[in-house]
């Protein structure tokens, strides 16, 4: 603050005479200056007088903060009972006492908080219960995403809107490349080296092959392009969505009857469905080749024997296990970040809490969901 | 601050906000040129102009939140286009702003946006900071249950008001204000009007506004400055009402603008 504010300080004195409570008031009573005298002008005892008479000639600088301290302390007087005999205050500050006089103030009441074993209970209970509705209302969402997407493909009037679903292709899928290849190719290096370092001890080293194929093709390649989209694409939908959502552009496209399942909803969900397979594939060979490289020179496995070496560990289901979650991480991210993209309030804040909220969601999915594919392919024989 | 204040109303020649050829160019599109424009101190002063004409540019220009390609700005005798941060933030406390959608902080009460420059600059009690919001809204004619309310449950009008209440609540020396009276109904424009002109009296406010408002120029405004063909034309309004230009002609000549001035 500057220096100005310093200059001189607000005072008030009160004097007792007989049955005559008299306030003298001087100095600054602006905005930056209030807390001086605040506490103290609450604090004052009418002690049994019967008139008062405030007397703020002496105020050089008025603002709306210093005229509701004197009005309050006025008001306060005449709760207390006191006749107000004199309000003083100097000329040129009258329009702007008349403008606060004219309101009938009360300051609004303060929320109370309650820190207690009833509080906790109460949000634990809330907290639960909010859980619940939230796996409710994402389970809804997923069926009824589904029944339109099957209505979309009968319903003659709507058609699928091919422009912005290539669109989110090339935004999820196309320019994920660099930074998804670029992971799982250190992926595939640090697979290899930590694999090499433990087989070598029982002279397995060319297992590591074995290990890393399976392990990438299987699990990892497609485990780990999912998380990765689930924080760059899923985040991305809900932001996207939810600033929609604050802007009243989603209100807007429904009130020129678009529909916003078609719009915004399918296109997002379709690209990333198409996209993510050809990523996981992009991905597995990336972390292959990371592999490799690093076999080659930890354990000085050339190529061609990588090659031979991977042909006998893996066969085309190893592969096809791995491809086949990955639309279905992709349906179920894509998902999410639509569904809490769509839940976002009309405020900034509630869109940065669902937008984590949305990665969160979606990355637990996805490792529910891989879990549960394990499962099931060991049942099936895979 | 405020004693300040009082030393400065004696000088009232000195302009407040003092702009010298500025030029701005926006996307490769000639938006002012070469304006030039004196704010006086405790004077109303009424930007009007077509829609897109460059109101609101100006206006950012002034407060610093865009920079102009070419010429000067100065507010309280100091240049705003290269001042350091600390007297950039000195210039800001004596300033308040009312942009034309609200601007309020979707996140916090409507209370909580108007005590955002009190936390910030002064210090006090949560009570009296409370006590002075009520008191800025109930200025604004915002009613105790919106305190509490979060700028999404407020009508457009409303919004306009608490950022009203938010803008003055320091009691700055210059408002800007953008368009404040569109959104209100007359009776909450005219009361607004009153409330600008007596806040300005009682604290030599000097008011920079940008306006559509035919009966807020009317009621408040000592001076109009008209923006066309990317140059100002200042005066009062009987000045600049003879002003051959075929656009101020169509706004003070036309059915609203005979009814307003009652021509
Ligand atoms: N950030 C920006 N980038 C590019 N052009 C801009 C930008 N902001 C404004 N403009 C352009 O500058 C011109 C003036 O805009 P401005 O917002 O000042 O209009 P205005 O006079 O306030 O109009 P209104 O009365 O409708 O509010 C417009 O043509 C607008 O398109
Ligand atoms: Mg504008």
């Amino acid at each position: 603050m500057g220096s100005a504010m310093n200059a001189s300080n607000p005072w008030f004195r009160v004097d007792h005479d007989g049955q005559t409570l008299r306030l003298t008031a001087g100095g600054p009573w602006t905005v930056y200056h209030a807390a001086a005298v605040d506490a103290g002008l609450r604090a004052i005892a009418t002690n049994n007088a019967s008139v008062a008479e405030i007397d703020a000639s002496q105020v050089d600088a008025l603002d709306t903060t210093g005229a509701w301290l004197l009005l309050r302390t006025r008001a306060l007087f005449k709760d207390a009972g006191l006749k107000i005999n004199r309000f003083d205050i100097p000329q040129n500050y009258q329009p702007l006492i008349g403008v606060i006089e004219r309101e009938d103030l009360v300051a609004p009441a303060e929320v109370v908080t309650h820190v207690s074993l009833v509080a906790f209970l109460e949000r634990l209970g809330r907290a639960t219960h909010a859980v619940m509705i939230q796996g409710v209302g994402i389970l809804g969402y997923l069926g009824r995403i589904t029944v339109e997407w099957f209505k979309l493909m009968y319903a003659p009037q709507r058609h699928v809107r091919f422009t912005a679903t290539v669109n989110q292709i090339e935004q999820v899928g196309i320019n994920a490349l660099p930074i998804v290849g670029l992971l799982m190719f250190l992926i595939g290096v640090v697979l290899a080296y930590q694999g090499a370092d433990q087989l070598s001890r029982f002279g397995l080293d060319i297992l590591t092959v074995n290990a890393l194929g399976i392990g990438v093709l299987r699990e990892l390649g497609v485990l780990i392009t999912a998380i990765i989209i689930a924080g760059r694409s899923g985040s991305a939908f809900t932001a996207e969505i939810g600033t929609m959502k604050v802007n009243e552009e989603i209100d807007a496209m429904q009130t020129m009857g678009l529909n916003i399942d078609d719009v915004l909803i399918l296109p997002r969900v379709t690209g990333l469905v198409i996209a993510l397979p050809f990523l996981t594939f992009f991905a597995d060979v990336m972390a292959l080749i990371g592999g490799a490289l690093m076999c080659y020179f930890q354990l000085g496995i050339t190529v061609p024997a990588f090659i031979r070496q991977l042909h006998e560990a893996v066969n085309v289901n190893t592969f096809l296990v791995g491809m086949i979650k990955a639309p279905v991480f992709a349906y179920v991210i894509g998902m999410v970040g639509c569904y809490e993209g769509l839940n976002v309030e009309r405020n900034a804040a509630s869109v940065g809490k669902l937008t984590t909220r949305a990665v969160v969601e979606s990355v637990f999915l996805v490792i529910v969901l891989d879990a549960g594919f394990s499962v099931m392919f060991s049942i099936l024989g895979f | 601050m405020a004693v300040e204040t009082q030393q400065n109303a004696q000088n009232t020649d000195e302009p407040v906000i003092s702009i010298r050829g500025l030029v701005t160019n926006l996307g490769g599109r000639l938006i002012h040129d070469h304006i030039d424009l004196d704010v006086r101190r405790g004077e109303v002063i009424a930007i009007v102009g077509g829609s897109g004409s460059g109101k609101s540019v100006l206006l950012r220009s002034i407060v610093g939140l865009m920079r102009p390609q070419e010429g000067t700005i100065e507010v309280f005798g100091e240049d705003a286009l290269a001042t350091d941060e600390t007297a950039l933030r000195r210039l800001q406390q004596r300033w308040g702003v009312l942009f034309q959608e609200g601007a309020l902080f979707s996140s916090q009460t409507v209370a909580e946006n108007v005590q955002v420059p009190l936390r910030e600059y002064a210090k006090m009690s949560q009570e009296l900071m409370n006590e002075i919001a009520a008191v800025k809204l109930a200025m604004v004619g915002l009613g105790e249950d919106a305190a509490t309310k979060f700028p999404s449950e407020l009508s457009g009008g409303m919004k306009k008001r608490a950022s009203l209440a938010r803008a003055l609540v320091l009691d700055p020396e210059i408002v800007f204000l953008d368009e404040p009276t569109s959104g209100l109904d007359p009776i909450a424009a005219n009361a607004f009007d009153e409330l600008i002109r007596n806040l300005q009296k009682s604290l030599n406010l000097t008011v920079f506004m940008v306006t559509h408002d035919l009966d807020t120029l009317r009621s408040i405004a000592d001076r109009v400055a008209v923006l066309v063909n990317r140059t100002l034309k200042v005066g009062t309004i009987a000045e600049v009402m003879r002003d051959k230009d075929p656009w101020i002609q169509d706004y003070f000549s036309g059915p609203r603008g005979r009814a307003a001035l009652g021509s």
